[in-house]
Parts: C-alpha cells; sequence; structure tokens
C-alpha cells in the first residue's frame, strides 16, 4: 500500500426531492488498499457509490481521480476512466457465455468486421486464470453459481482496465467457502495494486480484508480510520451514535391489551428460520434488521403472500391457515407493503380507486358500485388521514411519497384491520410527513389495533416501537422493550454479534 | 382543495378521456364536407351496422387488453361460432345459439386457465388456440361453407327496427353499454383495472388475479362468439375461416381508442370510438372511390398517427 492518494471526493451532495442524500462527503482512497465503506441503510453508500460511477450527478462538490478532476456525465466513460462497479444484481446477461459477456459492447474484430472469438477467449481466459477460477469460457452465465458470476463481474472490470473497484456487499448471498475463494482474490488485486471500495454491513469482513474505513451516517461522513485502530464496538458507535429526532409521538397512553397474533417456528427455507413472535393489541411492534435479514419475508408469510413450509400462525387463540392475501386481508390483517409503486398502490387508478380496492364489497348495490358511497368512502379518510390531493378522482401517481403512503394506510383503515403490518412506512419520505405517519400509527395502536413496523432506521425504531424484535440471517436475534434498548444493542443483534 | 385544480385535472381527464372523440368529430365534418351523401341518414346506418361486428369482438378485446394480455383467437373463435350456428340449424334457434355460445365461453375458458394456471404468455397461449379453434372449424366442416342458419335467428344478422335502425347497430350499442357499466360500476371491472395496472399489487390487495384473468378471456371468447352468431346470421352461412384477420382489427380499434396495451388504462368507450373512426375511414374512402389498395396505406398511417398523438401527448405529461 502506498500513499498515493488515487480517488478523492470533496464536498460530495446529491439532493433528491425532499431528501438530502448527500450531505458534504468526503471520502478518499489510497493506491492499492482495500477501504470499506460502512453506515447503517440508507446512510448514503450506495448513492456516494453511484455518484462515484456518474449514475447520478452530484449537486455540489468535485471527484479527483489519478491526480485528475473527474467530470463525466455517463457510467460508460467512468468505466473507460478506470473505475468498475460490482453492484449486488450483476448486470450479466444470463443467455450469453463467460467470453461473450465479459466482453459485452467491446468485442475485438476481425478486420475490423468479424468479432474475434479465439482472441477473445485466450483474454478471457487469462483473466480469470489471474482471478484463481478454471473456467470454461464458453460456459453461459446462467449455468454459473452466483460466486462465480460475481468473478466474472470481476473480470470483466479488470477487462477494462478497472483500477477502482467498488464491490457491494459482495459476500451477501456466498457461502463460507465462496467467501474465502473470494477474499483471497482481493487480496491479489490488491497486490497488483488494484484499490477496492467494501461496502458490507459484515463487520468482521470489514476486519479480515479491509485496510481502512470510512463510516457514512444520514448522509454525512462521520469519519476515516485505519482498521487496526478499532474494534467492533466502536465500529458500531461510529455507525449508530446520535441523537434521537424530537419528532416521535409520546408513547402509548393505553396498557397494551391481549395476544391477537401468535406466530409459532414458521419456516422458508434460506429465508425464515424457526421464527416466533407474538404481537398485542395496543402495542406498535418494531422489527430491525439490515437489509435481507429475512424482516420482509416474515411480513409477507404472515400476510400469506409466500408460502411457508412449517409453522403455525394464531390469531386471537385459533390456530388459522393464510395462503393468501385474500384470506389474510378477511381476517383483518393489512400489509403496507414496503415498496409503494411496485405493490402497495395501482398507480393508474384513483385515490378513491385505490381506497376503495379492498372494501369494494360493502359500497356494492344491486352488483353495481355505488358511486355516491365510493367517493364519501375515500373522501372520508383522505379528510381523516389530511391527504394532501387536489381530489379524490385525482389519480394516485401524482401525489408526494408521503401522501401515496397514507392512500395506502387508508387503504387498510377502510377495511378496519386489526393487525397492520407497515414495512419500511417512512422511507423517501420528508420529515415532517414521517411525524405525521408516526402520530397516526400510534392513534391506531392507542384505539387497539396491533402495529408492526419493520423499519431499518434504528432511531426510528427506538422512536416509534413499544417493543423491538431484532432479525439477523432469517432468526428472531434479539428482543427489546423500547426503553431499554440502543442502538448499539439493536446493531449487536443485527449484526449477527449476538444470538 | 381549490376550485382551480379541480378544473385543471378535469381537463387533462376529458383530453385523456376524450381525445379521440375529437378526432372522430373532426372526421366526420371532413367527410361530411368532402362527400355530400356521406351524411345521409342511410349511410350513417350502413356504418354502424358495418362496424357491429368487428366492434364487439373489439369490445372483448378490451377487456383482455385491460388486463395487459391480448386475444389473438378472437377471429377463429367468431368462425367456429358461425359454425355451430349453421350446422345445429336443424336444431332450432335456441339450441343452435345456446351451443355457439357455450362453445366460445368454453374455448375463452380453457385459454384463460392456459394463460393463469399454465403460466403462458398471452400472446402465445391466444396465438395457439387461434390455430388450433381454426383447425377444430375445418375438420368439423371438412373445409367447407355451411349454408344457412336456423328459422327465428336471422333477425339478428338482417332485421331492422322499425324498419330503419339495423338490429346489429342495436346489438353493438347494447354490447357496449353492458360492457361499460360492468367495467364501471362493477367489482369484476374494477378488478380487471387493477390487475392490468398492477398484478403484484392486486393479489396483495386481496384479488385473486388468476380469476380475474380467465374471466377477461371468457368475455373475450364470449363476445367474439356473438359476434359470430350475428355474422352467421348475416351472410347466411357458417365458415372455419371467417373471421381472418379480425384479431389485428379488433387491436387497432382498441389501440386507437386509447386503451394501452400494457394493461390498466382505457375503456370501452374509447374502443367504440376507435371502431367508428376506422368504419367511417373504411366508408368514406370508399364513397370518394380511393382504390383498395391505397385504402390500405391511408388506414395504416391514420392508426400510427392516432397511437402516436397518444404517446406523445402521455410523453408530455411526464
Amino acid at each position: 500500500m502506498s500513499d498515493q492518494t488515487i480517488l478523492q471526493m470533496k464536498n460530495i451532495e446529491k439532493l433528491f426531492p425532499g431528501v438530502k442524500a448527500l450531505d458534504n462527503v468526503t471520502f478518499s482512497c489510497r493506491k492499492g488498499e482495500v477501504h470499506a465503506l460502512l453506515g447503517e441503510n440508507g446512510a448514503g453508500k450506495s448513492t456516494l457509490m453511484k455518484v462515484l460511477s456518474s449514475a447520478y450527478q452530484p449537486n455540489a462538490g468535485e471527484i479527483w481521480f489519478k491526480g485528475e478532476l473527474f467530470r463525466h456525465t455517463d457510467p460508460i466513460a467512468a468505466q473507460k476512466a478506470g473505475i468498475g462497479i460490482i453492484y449486488q444484481e450483476f448486470n450479466l446477461v444470463p443467455y450469453m457465455t463467460v467470453v461473450e459477456n465479459i466482453f459485452l459492447g467491446r468485442e475485438p474484430l476481425m478486420n475490423g468486421r468479424l468479432i474475434d472469438y479465439k482472441s477473445m477467449r485466450k483474454e478471457a481466459k487469462k483473466l480469470l486464470n489471474g482471478l484463481g477460477l478454471d473456467l470454461n469460457v464458453n460456459l453461459k452465465v446462467q449455468n454459473l453459481s452466483v460466486a462465480q458470476q460475481q468473478m466474472i463481474e470481476i473480470a470483466k472490470a479488470l477487462s477494462m482496465n478497472a483500477e477502482l473497484i467498488v464491490m457491494d456487499e459482495p459476500t451477501a448471498t456466498l457461502t463460507d467457502r465462496e467467501i474465502d475463494f473470494l477474499f483471497g482474490t482481493i487480496r491479489s488485486l490488491k497486490e497488483s495494486g488494484k484499490t477496492i471500495i467494501y461496502i458490507s454491513h459484515r463487520l468482521e469482513e470489514i476486519f479480515e480484508v479491509c485496510d481502512r474505513v470510512t463510516v457514512l451516517k444520514d448522509g454525512k461522513t462521520v469519519g476515516t480510520e485505519d482498521v487496526s485502530n478499532l474494534d467492533k464496538d466502536k465500529m458500531i458507535k461510529m455507525m449508530v451514535g446520535r441523537t434521537l429526532g424530537e419528532y416521535y409521538p409520546e408513547r402509548a397512553h393505553v396498557k397494551r391489551g391481549g395476544k391477537v397474533l401468535d406466530v409459532r417456528n414458521i419456516k422458508r427455507s434460506g429465508v425464515l428460520d424457526n421464527v416466533s413472535f407474538e404481537a398485542y393489541e395496543g402495542e406498535i411492534l418494531g422489527i430491525s434488521g439490515l437489509v435481507g435479514a429475512g424482516r420482509t419475508e416474515l411480513a409477507r408469510a404472515v400476510f400469506g403472500a409466500d408460502h411457508i413450509e412449517d409453522g403455525k400462525i394464531y390469531l386471537d387463540g385459533d390456530e388459522v391457515k393464510i395462503n393468501e392475501p385474500l384470506k389474510a386481508i378477511k381476517m383483518n390483517i393489512g400489509f403496507a407493503t414496503e415498496d409503494r409503486k411496485q405493490q402497495g398502490l395501482i398507480l393508474g387508478l384513483s385515490v378513491k380507486k385505490n381506497i376503495s380496492l379492498t372494501v369494494l364489497d360493502t359500497i356494492l348495490k344491486g352488483g353495481l358500485i355505488q358511486p355516491k358511497q365510493e367517493k364519501e368512502l375515500a373522501e372520508r379518510y383522505v379528510e381523516i388521514l389530511k391527504i394532501a390531493t387536489p381530489g379524490v378522482d385525482a389519480p394516485v401517481s401524482g401525489l408526494s411519497g408521503g401522501n401515496q403512503q397514507k392512500v395506502v394506510l387508508a387503504k387498510w383503515l377502510a377495511k378496519d384491520c386489526k393487525i397492520i403490518i407497515l414495512d419500511e412506512p417512512t422511507r423517501g419520505i420528508d420529515v415532517g410527513a414521517k411525524a405525521e405517519i408516526y402520530n397516526l400509527m400510534r392513534k391506531l395502536a392507542d384505539q387497539g389495533k396491533v402495529i408492526i413496523m419493520i423499519s431499518s432506521e434504528l432511531p426510528e425504531i427506538i422512536g416509534v416501537s413499544d417493543r423491538i424484535l431484532v432479525m439477523h440471517s432469517g432468526k428472531i436475534t434479539g428482543e427489546f422493550k423500547a426503553e431499554e434498548a440502543t442502538e448499539e444493542k439493536i446493531m449487536k443483534c443485527a449484526t449477527g454479534e449476538v444470538a | 382543495m381549490s376550485d382551480l385544480k379541480i378544473s385543471k385535472f378535469n381537463r387533462h381527464h376529458f383530453m385523456e378521456n376524450y381525445g379521440m372523440l375529437f378526432v372522430l368529430v373532426i372526421l366526420f365534418i371532413v367527410c361530411a364536407i368532402v362527400s355530400p351523401y356521406f351524411l345521409k341518414v342511410e349511410n350513417l346506418l350502413n356504418i354502424t351496422r358495418q362496424v357491429s361486428v368487428i366492434g364487439i369482438v373489439s369490445i372483448g378485446m378490451t377487456f383482455t387488453i385491460l388486463t395487459g394480455g391480448i386475444d389473438l383467437s378472437v377471429g377463429p373463435v367468431l368462425a367456429f361460432s358461425t359454425l355451430m350456428i349453421a350446422g345445429f340449424k336443424d336444431y332450432g334457434a335456441i339450441p343452435a345459439f345456446l351451443l355457439a355460445m357455450a362453445m366460445s365461453l368454453l374455448f375463452g375458458l380453457v385459454t384463460g386457465t392456459l394463460i393463469t394456471k399454465g403460466k403462458i404468455q398471452p400472446f402465445i397461449a391466444t396465438l395457439g388456440m387461434m390455430t388450433t379453434v381454426v383447425g377444430i372449424g375445418l375438420t368439423y366442416s371438412h373445409g367447407h361453407p355451411i349454408i344457412g342458419t336456423p328459422d327465428g335467428l336471422s333477425f339478428l344478422g338482417q332485421g331492422k327496427l322499425f324498419n330503419t335502425i339495423p338490429v346489429q347497430t342495436i346489438l353493438f350499442a347494447l354490447t357496449a353499454l353492458a360492457a361499460s357499466i360492468l367495467l364501471n360500476r362493477t367489482r369484476l371491472g374494477r378488478y380487471i383495472y387493477a390487475v392490468g395496472g398492477n398484478e403484484e399489487g392486486s393479489r396483495l390487495s386481496g384479488i385473486r388475479v388468476d380469476r380475474i384473468k380467465t374471466s377477461a378471456y371468457v368475455i373475450s371468447s364470449g363476445l367474439a362468439g356473438f359476434a359470430g352468431i350475428i355474422m352467421a346470421n348475416h351472410l347466411n352461412v357458417g365458415e372455419a375461416n371467417l373471421g381472418s384477420g379480425m384479431e389485428l382489427d379488433a387491436i387497432a380499434s382498441v389501440a386507437v381508442g386509447g386503451t394501452s396495451l400494457a394493461g390498466g388504462r382505457g375503456g370501452v368507450v374509447g374502443t367504440v370510438i376507435g371502431v367508428i373512426i376506422i368504419g367511417i375511414l373504411n366508408n368514406f374512402l370508399n364513397l370518394i372511390n380511393v382504390p383498395g389498395y391505397t385504402q390500405k396505406i391511408v388506414k395504416g398511417a391514420i392508426i400510427i398517427i392516432a397511437v402516436l398523438a397518444q404517446s406523445m401527448q402521455s410523453n408530455r405529461k411526464k
């Protein structure tokens, strides 16, 4: 490792409507180091890397790469300049061969016309051998394991002469042996002078392969440290240590009631591993954990959206079989999904039609929907939830994120759901609307509903929930009462430090 | 909620839904000016009669397209229906009618099941059904037309109310009315829009997506069969190849009518307007003696221009 700085990102700012995703972020890498980028979900790591790859244009700040001011407007130019990014979702064409994928869009030509397969294959073999992989380059990518596909991505980046390689959660779907192999590859890349930015939630990995670590939090740089100067506790403190916002509602005024939902040992291979939990009337139950811990999958299983292989669900003491969302809804369970636009709303329909979708049977007369009743129903919830819309007939696609979320809530309130599961209810919503959503959740809980909130934001989980479950790798690894929960304790369970 | 905002929204709404109505009105005026014969009541009624069969098929097509699918099998289903009417004429009007309808609905059920349970893309599933149903029809009729229809049904194809308004026109209007009520006022209709707009979102809202999609294919096939019954009685014949190419005309009408081929947006009113635009165009090009080959060019161009205008309008919105 030399002291030569290869990358410097100075005072980067990136604004999205209503959100400052990156706020004066400074980040630099030395040539030949493995530099970890660490932070909670939503801290700004991916946004920063997208700015680096020119997928996003920053609103302010400059990037210096190899001693030159870096001004590119598209990812292809950034790649040519020597920045390779390996995303969690690979950019490979599954039906094409290894060699075709590596040289996709940059195929060498013979006499300027025909693709020169021979030299392509030779070059691909050389690249893969350099990575320690002995593979038939004529295989189709779809027949390779995830780890092998990842190596193809790395080879592709190297074939473009990448000097800086960003790996976004590279071990998320690998087995232990594959991880060891990857680490070997990372070390040899480092020896050959490549610089690596390593994004991961798994702290132990950072100690194993990284030289330095930069921590981001809420779109700001917390600091950069040599890994050798840190231990896990210090790292976690860097990631989470901050003051709670003041916009959380007061805790429960009403004592929690009886047990409503009882989930026993539910299983789904590779996703949920023997998960049990209860939820009580009048409480807000928070489910925390990192992305991929199985929180959404747990919600989907309870809601009947995904099939479960084993385990039981009891509602008010009776065992129930929920094998499709319709059944869950009939039992008054509502599910506001994480992805409002793809799953929660029918974007092409109006506010009114989205709200009434689950309760059409209550406004039918002689088999026909009664327009007046439907309008009244929608207007009632627009008023109760203070949804800002030009009218109930306005398309829901035109509303802001916060108001769209309220429409989703209205849909489940109209159905008079007893249990409402909210998956990342405040994602992409501005601060003011967040506070409104929190107050609403508290009000509903006070009315005796069961609110289950999945959230990646620790302050939110601690600020809003009465009780907190933490998940890691498909298991529940911790349970806390709100008053005893701290971000450090939760983070320890979420990273699998405490089981 | 200011009045200003509401009126703004409505204008937008109006252009999205009735932009093609505007085109229809202009086309109507142009035709009236250029050809003196065009405005004659007889001619106008004739146009409505001419578009009835394709109109009913297009209304059915609207249902499948709204779910995000497509039904290429409507032509052969229509043709098979004409064969049933002609082939079973000796069993009486009602049995022949019921048989033709039952077979059409059954074809729709098979198509819908292939798409939802077999997870075959609608384009391919209905393409397969299209060929299969033609084959069944040819086998049944040995490739020959079957002349004649049951006594008592010919009014469906040839009748005129008060000796002026074609029964076909009335049937088209009634079908459009019923389909419009079904789509706008019933749960099934609402769910069809929801499924076409967002399938996973619909499932998570407790909608049984498979049933809704299957229903759309049953309706599409059923209306094609009904159109076949009218056609057989109009032509006094049943034939296995009668509806060939009709699926493309129906898709064109639906598209010109502003229904999105991606699903979830559009409706019967648009389709009726689309059907009439194409019908008037056909009539007008004949009236002013445009040669057949040129007619095709003009028709194709008008379809492309109509859809292009819509796409430009929705792009500008973004």
